[in-house]
């Protein structure tokens, strides 16, 4: 019993990790007064541009900057609409999404000819696992030796970047100076704009660190967490990072058990295929892969708890009417 | 800055076609990117949704979906509501569709089982719309999010429902078993080869001229009924709106309801008129491609049927596109569909003050 809750712990490690990227991302953009529901297209396009690049040059580290890159531009095409352009924020996210969606499967088409894939990575191409010290010898000790071992050791660097995401995104939005006016360009940008910084500056500082977050997601998908990329491979968990986000109330920690949740669901789910509980009978799975966003919109509704995003949240910044 | 000294044609025809054109110019740039030509690919793309009967058949069957999602999106905007749960709301009534069918189809004819499933499909769909709708009318959770939730939940629930207790027995393809012919929506080249008119076999059905008659009923709707005043009047200012005496909250909720509704009718063309049984992931992502629809032609429906009529030609011409030209997916449908979204939509700003501004100064000179 134990023993597989461990293993249950282990693999929510991993879901957990993409969702927990990001939705930090999302935190960034949100906070900042810019929604972002392109977090499944930046997360895409991230994974593809990943795993391109690591199958040509044979390196993760590559892959990981192309993923950025292509993450981060996507995230400067959600600004140029939002901020400078004053476009609506979900058109532009669901933009995004439509034309990654696209896009990764036609130049994947055209690069490798592989029906929308990109060729298996394997080696240095891959973000390999990581031992912990003495992970083989600790094994034997009672309770702690099974945790440190099986549950602790034996991620990529990516899982453990992910997890130090946390405590340094409640540093930069709660104790810098940035993270301030992070915070208050998302709820009150005039008096942002009164003090003399520039609204559109933050918010497209933000939505860099969106990108970067959003191109570690991807990465981590197509070079870490799998061997490659395939078609439409983020399977909507850039919309379960935005519901995770809102579930834990758009601060770092909570979203952290957010996503831990939501990835245990997931671990769950697989785990109950098939199993009959007594009394109960089969548990369908599809009843468990629901419960995340289920939860999210009994949150939203106010039945479990009040979510409240940041005031200025969707609202373009107008400097003064003409 | 006045908008009344701006031509109408500017903001309804101009404005659009360059943000289209663009759309299609950064496509043709991505073609030229893979090494073909971009004029031979258009050449095959018109010929493909225009050339020959059965090509405009599958435009035009295309084209219905779209327009009902289309008219979905537009509507929900008319009200200042972003209704991005078009794909479930879809979903959920092509399931109202499909146990209409399944449980009439040996007892009833044709002219009982299309009212019930056209019922159906507008009950389940507007259902499906009512909770994120009441909500947001009633508890203040946003809509967009709602409804994304709700396309997911749909989605789980329609493979519960359709491995678990719809599926043919014996069978292990996910889909329920055929209707009967008597559930069939006819065929357009059906109907009219007895008149003496003969057009190519295609799935054009007779949802297409239902989605001409949802036009019209959303135009008189939203343009010539005390409702559309008042739906018009939440979209462009909610607190003139609530000032005025209009109950909000009810307006909301009945914009989402008929929105649900309408996208709901996707079932009709794709279970009733072409798949003739419950199927998995039948709406494709015609609820996304609705909001470009709705975005492009200027939720008005005559921009919808034109705007729908362009995306199906691209849908059934990028599929002969692929077909000439291997190394062109019909994915690149998709990427020009998300590039319309972002010009016409999220960049609409951008060309549109300063043309704007440029005829009020010519109106002023």
């Amino acid at each position: 019993m134990f023993e597989t809750l461990i293993l249950m712990l282990d693999a929510t490690m991993r879901v957990s990790t993409p969702l927990l990227f990001a939705a930090l991302a999302g935190l960034y953009s949100e906070r900042a007064g810019i929604v972002d529901i392109g977090l499944e297209g930046k997360i895409l396009g991230s994974a593809f541009a990943a795993a391109a690049a690591a199958a040509v040059f044979g390196s993760a580290w590559v892959g990981l900057i192309f993923g950025i890159l292509t993450s981060v531009s996507l995230a400067m095409i959600h600004g140029f609409a939002c901020i400078t352009h004053r476009g609506d924020h979900i058109v532009s996210g669901v933009a995004i999404n439509t034309i990654v969606a696209g896009l990764t499967v036609t130049l994947s088409m055209h690069w490798f000819g592989m029906g929308g894939q990109t060729p298996a990575l394997s080696g240095d191409a891959r973000f390999m696992e990581i031992t912990f010290p003495f992970a083989e010898a600790l094994r034997d000790v009672p309770v702690l030796g099974l945790i440190y071992s099986d549950m602790l050791s034996g991620h990529n660097i990516l899982v453990y970047l992910a997890f130090l995401m946390v405590p340094v995104t409640y540093w930069v939005v709660y104790k810098t100076r940035f993270g301030l006016r992070l915070r208050a360009v998302g709820e009150n940008p005039h008096a942002v704009d009164t003090a003399g910084i520039s609204v559109a500056f933050i918010r497209y500082r933000a939505l860099i660190v969106c990108g970067i977050l959003c191109g570690l997601a991807g990465a981590y998908l197509s070079t870490a967490h799998n061997a490659g990329f395939l078609k439409d491979m983020s399977a909507g968990k850039g919309y379960m990072a935005l519901a995770a986000l809102i579930f834990g109330k758009w601060r770092p920690v909570p979203v952290l058990f957010a996503c831990l949740l939501f990835g245990f669901l997931d671990a769950v789910a697989i785990r109950m295929q098939g199993v009959v509980i007594p009394g109960i009978g089969e548990v369908p799975v599809q009843a468990i892969e629901v419960l995340p966003y289920v939860l999210t919109v009994l949150l939203l509704a106010g039945f479990i708890g009040k979510a409240v995003g940041p005031k200025a949240i969707g609202r373009p910044y107008v400097k003064e009417r003409a | 800055m006045s908008q009344a000294k701006v031509p109408a044609w500017v903001n309804m025809a101009l404005i659009p076609m360059l943000n289209i054109l663009l759309a299609f110019l950064v496509s043709g740039l991505l073609i030229l990117a893979i090494g073909e030509n971009p004029v031979e690919a258009a050449g095959y793309l018109i010929y493909g949704a225009f050339g020959y009967d059965e090509g405009v058949g599958y435009t035009l069957y295309y084209a219905t979906n779209l327009i009902f999602t289309g008219l979905a999106v537009s509507v929900a905007f008319k009200g200042g509501l972003f209704n991005i749960g078009g794909e479930g709301q879809a979903y959920i009534g092509g399931l109202g569709v499909g146990l209409i069918c399944l449980s009439l189809d040996h007892t009833m004819p044709f002219y009982v089982i299309a009212p019930l499933a056209i019922i159906g499909a507008a009950v389940f769909g507007a259902a499906w719309a009512y909770i994120p709708a009441y909500l947001q009318a009633r508890r203040g959770s946003h809509i967009v999010i709602t409804t994304i939730m709700f396309n997911f939940i749909a989605s789980s629930l329609m493979v519960y429902l359709i491995v678990n207790w719809l599926k043919e027995d014996g069978r292990m393809a996910p889909n329920s078993r055929t209707f009967e012919e008597n559930a069939w929506l006819p065929y357009l080249h059906e109907i009219l080869s007895p008149l003496g008119i003969e057009i190519g076999d295609s799935p054009l059905n007779l949802a297409f001229i239902w989605a001409l008659l949802c036009c019209v009923f959303v135009w008189g709707l939203v343009w010539h009924t005390r409702w559309g005043y008042q739906l018009r009047t939440l979209g462009t200012n909610p607190t003139a709106a609530r000032y005025a005496g209009i109950d909000t909250a009810k307006v909301t909720i009945w914009a989402m309801l008929i929105s649900g509704g309408l996208a709901g009718f996707v079932g009709l063309n794709e279970i009733m008129g072409v798949n003739h049984s419950l199927l998995l992931n039948f709406t494709a992502g015609y609820g996304f491609a609705g909001i470009a629809v709705a975005l492009m032609g200027r939720n008005h429906p005559i921009g919808i049927i034109l705007a729908a009529m362009l995306f199906g030609a691209l849908y059934q011409g990028g599929a002969e596109l692929a077909f000439e030209i291997p190394t062109i997916t019909p994915e690149i449908v998709v990427v020009i569909q998300g590039l319309v979204i972002l010009f016409s939509g999220a960049l609409e700003h951008m060309f549109k003050d300063r043309i704007e501004g440029f005829f009020i100064r010519r109106a002023v000179a």
